[in-house]
């Protein structure tokens, strides 16, 4: 059973490894994902980035993108947390863990679990400057690319 | 709620719109998403500033994602958005 969660608290990475291996003696390793806030994007400073997202359909698509993951892989664990609101450069704004016996479908699963999470979870990010500008961030086509690796459907 | 629509915008959409969420009376003649698109575009310069340009708009119907040519009802909850860029 996977644990989903999306929040606007800072991440304790280690609190989330410890709770997902705590008493379990069937587990021989955890793949991670921990993405965090880059300090630049497209050669201007970041001051700042702001999560929004869609309430109830967003924690769906994650467990739906986490069952996908169980489907696939053996897993024995897995956690999505999503970070949403503003959080600032070094700050963690997303966590994937994935547990199994073995190494391969831990490392497997957790690259699909970050793929997937990035084009099919509906969240959006903003980017606030140092010069005093801020954008929405545009979609990827690599990040699309990378999706589509795993044998999905094209990204909605 | 019968015969309304519960439509939700975000990120650039919802602020160019300027609300991020209403309930409206399921439109005469719209029964696909880019029904609704088209009705949508007409209902104010914030509408079109959103809906009316070449930026490409991604929809959930029911909180599932859903393409242009989908089916909308009267009860259904109908977001659009930019393509997601979460992770």
């Amino acid at each position: 059973m996977a644990t989903i969660r999306v929040q606007a608290a800072p991440l304790d990475v280690g609190a989330d490894i410890a709770a997902l291996i705590a008493d379990r003696h069937d587990i021989g390793g955890v793949g991670s994902f921990i993405g965090t806030v880059r300090n630049t994007a497209h050669g201007r400073r970041i001051t700042a980035m702001t999560l929004e997202h869609y309430p109830g359909m967003t924690e769906r698509a994650m467990a739906a993108i986490a069952a996908q993951a169980e489907q696939r892989w053996r897993l024995l664990g897995c956690t999505l947390v999503h970070r949403v609101g503003p959080m600032l450069p070094g700050e963690t704004i997303v966590l994937v863990l994935a547990a199994s016996a073995h190494r391969q479908d831990a490392l497997e699963a957790t690259a699909f679990l970050i793929d997937w999470l990035k084009t099919r979870a509906p969240f959006w990010k903003k980017e606030s400057f140092a010069d005093g500008g801020e954008a929405w961030v545009d979609a990827r086509e690599a990040d699309d690319l990378a999706a589509a690796r795993w044998g999905a459907l094209p990204a909605p | 709620m019968a015969a309304t629509l519960h439509l939700l915008y975000f990120a650039w959409l919802r602020e160019r719109i300027g609300t991020g969420e209403e309930h409206v009376a399921m439109p005469a003649g719209v029964d696909t998403v880019a029904g609704l698109l088209a009705w949508l575009r007409g209902r104010g310069a914030g509408y079109e500033a959103a809906f009316g340009t070449a930026a490409p708009v991604r929809c959930a119907i029911n909180q599932e994602f859903a393409t242009h040519d989908a089916a909308v009802a009267a009860g259904d909850e109908v977001a659009f958005f930019p393509p997601v860029t979460g992770g």
